[in-house]
């Protein structure tokens, strides 16, 4: 074997398909009638999505003093949950926007996917700040509107500037995921049989013709969103890592917290994506668009931003130490070894130990090993939140106000009940919606390229791969 | 609907392959009609140029809303914490600008957005609840692995011999008429 070898790039599409066979592979899907296997899982769904409400209503009869808050923890579960979700939601955006400004043709694949995902997380991370607020019939003053007090909000406070991120960031999303499904609901509704569908995809569809004068300015709409969105999904993660680093907590209040924030949140959110891909794509029969490439892909971003975080983790400890403060170094020992050292542990074990088994192909090629891998990562990214908000106001300043925190039942259902929501929106994502964006799937098949057509002949042949020649045997 | 009396949208042609829309759409430009379009599932690279397509106005809708939402994120601000009720917050200026800073990129990300969006929307002429091109039956292929082009009866060079002539020529596998 010579020294140079040329690694092609790999096809985005497995199999034989053409634009037919993709379409019928991805609106079929939606197109036939609802399967048994999918009600079961509604039901579960449902079941979770009531407890949800009534562990909110019993919260909203009762008060937040039946979470596990106590005198110097005023931040729980609410606020790690909502966190956890929020980070959760950025992969969405980061797949559809910034992949897409670096061209990286592969997200076609899972865009719509990991938007949906995206959506149905931040709506679930919408829940907990709105109702810790205890009194939440006067939860509108946190939006700039006139209440009986004459007053407005403080524009001061990162609180208010994640009302505007969280908010601005959903609506973003949301319109970026309707502007990419419209080509594809105008597919289904060009294939659907019964009345009930053409109607309700039509409308959807908005008269979406295929036009090429449409598509030129929706192209035009598609990457202004995505050089809008790639700064946005920074900012969301950003404001929110503010709530805790403009305040003067000790372990809280440090500058590496935005970056180190977003890299956490890429990296749970990629980790969100694989376990709901893997299942999915088996399901639905997916493997051809879904294909293992995408997964090592997404595997290395893991490792990646796991490594980041990772690296912030020591960072942290290296200026807790170097800026010289005590408080600062006393939360960063007290972490590692102090009450909860337990939930420092298993955070550094899922977050930075277990991704570093993807340097190795063989597990970042296998199915399994990831699908394992994705749930620890985000079962890690659930205790990053819970060590960096509990321990920080368990053990400030004054060791005689230190107490411990233990979330009560009600923690627990409200969490467990918001999975009920997400997977509720994401059934009727996969049974409404094609899972898979189309046009733009189409778009990057060998087929799509009017160059790999004879000139002459017109017909189709696969695009010749050169491969490049060394310029001298001498490196 | 009516047999005799029908209006003539346009005549609509399909072809088989991204290739051949592109060389159709080239010599029906070249040929100096205005009023054409073509149609395929997805985007072709390279097509705006075979129909000598402008460069869409978006970007100048998307800059006014931009320009509204930041000016609007701090007018607002000002109004609220300056004008109609300041506050002393941990001795702060009323005029606190690089606190302001999160919420005004904010406003101008979203009013942003909803000018690429709806701009997009309102450049396409969408929504739109009917289209004589619907009538069509096979044209719903233009959305799953169909390639048309249509000269519309409007274009002021239109003569449905000549622009079945053209198709033809073009290599068109089907050739049909559209009324309204």
């Amino acid at each position: 074997m010579s020294k140079y070898q040329y690694v092609p790039e790999p096809a985005l599409v497995k199999g034989d398909h053409d634009f037919a066979s993709l379409t019928r592979l991805v609106t079929d899907i939606n197109l036939r009638p609802t399967p048994k296997a999918w009600y079961l899982c509604m039901i579960g769904a449902n079941a979770l999505l009531m407890v949800m409400v009534v562990a909110i209503g019993y919260l909203i009869w009762e008060g937040t003093g039946i979470w596990g808050l106590n005198n110097p923890i005023g931040w729980g579960w609410a606020i790690i949950n909502f966190v956890w979700w929020v980070g959760i939601g950025h992969a969405g955006t980061l797949i559809s926007a910034i992949l897409f400004l670096f061209r990286q043709d592969w997200r076609t694949a899972i865009n719509r996917f990991a938007e949906a995902m995206t959506i149905f997380a931040v709506m679930c991370a919408g829940v907990f700040p709105a109702i810790h607020v205890g009194r939440i019939w006067a939860i509108y003053w946190v939006f700039p509107i006139p209440n009986q007090m004459a007053m407005w909000p403080n524009f001061n406070s990162p609180l208010l500037w994640d009302v505007f991120a969280v908010s601005t960031y959903f609506t973003v999303s949301f319109l970026f995921w309707y502007v990419g499904l419209v080509p594809d609901l105008a597919t289904i509704r060009d294939r659907a049989t019964d009345k009930i569908r053409k109607v309700a995809y039509g409308i959807f569809a908005l008269g979406w013709t295929g036009s090429n004068r449409h598509w030129w300015n929706y192209e035009k709409a598609y990457m202004i969103l995505a050089g809008l969105a790639t700064p946005l999904v920074l900012s969301v993660h950003t404001i929110v890592s503010f709530d805790f680093a403009v305040s003067m907590i000790p372990g809280w209040h440090t500058t590496i917290f935005p970056p180190y924030f977003v890299a956490g949140a890429i990296f749970s959110g990629f980790a969100m994506v694989l376990t709901l891909m893997i299942v999915a794509r088996k399901i639905y029969g997916m493997k051809d668009i879904m294909t293992d490439d995408h997964m090592e892909k997404m595997n290395i971003v893991i490792l990646v931003t796991g490594s980041m975080v990772g690296f912030a983790y020591m960072m942290e400890f290296f200026i807790a130490w170097y800026s010289g403060v005590e408080y600062e170094k006393a939360i960063f020992m007290l972490r590692a070894t102090g009450p909860y050292a337990w939930a420092y542990w298993a955070m550094m074990t899922c977050n930075v130990l277990s991704p570093q088994v993807f340097w190795f192909k063989k597990v970042r090629t296998s199915v399994g090993a990831t699908f394992a891998i994705s749930i620890v990562v985000n079962i890690g990214m659930w205790f990053e939140r819970f060590v960096i908000t509990v321990t920080s106001l368990a053990n400030d300043y004054l060791p005689s106000s230190w107490d411990y925190y233990s979330p009560t039942i009600w923690d627990v259902l409200t969490y467990v009940g918001t999975f009920g929501l997400f997977f509720t929106m994401f059934l009727l994502f996969l049974r409404f919606l094609p899972m898979v964006a189309l046009a733009e799937i189409k778009a990057v098949i060998p087929q799509a390229d009017p160059h790999n057509y004879d000139e002459e002949t017109g017909e189709f042949h696969k695009p010749k791969v050169e491969v490049p020649k060394p310029q001298s045997e001498k490196v | 609907m009516s047999t005799k009396e029908q209006n003539l949208y346009g005549i609509l042609a399909e072809f088989k392959n991204p290739k051949e829309l592109i060389d159709v759409a080239k010599t029906m430009s070249k040929s100096g009609f205005s009023k054409f379009d073509t149609f395929s599932p997805f985007p072709i690279h390279g097509m705006d140029k075979a129909m000598k397509l402008k460069k869409s106005k978006l970007g100048w809708i998307v800059f006014a809303h931009a320009i509204i939402g930041f000016t609007g994120a701090v007018s607002m601000m000002y109004y609220m914490s300056v004008v109609d009720y300041p506050m002393n917050i941990s001795g702060k200026p009323f005029f606190n600008a690089p606190a302001w800073v999160p919420i005004t990129f904010e406003l101008t990300v979203l009013l942003s957005s909803f000018g690429a969006v709806f701009g997009m929307f309102y450049l396409n002429g969408l929504p739109k609840l009917n289209n004589p091109l619907f009538n069509v039956e096979r044209f719903k292929k233009a959305t799953d692995d169909g390639f048309f082009a249509c000269i519309e009866a409007e274009d002021d060079k239109f003569e449905a011999d000549e622009v079945k002539k053209l198709f033809q020529e073009a290599g068109a596998s089907h050739i049909e008429e559209v009324y309204e």
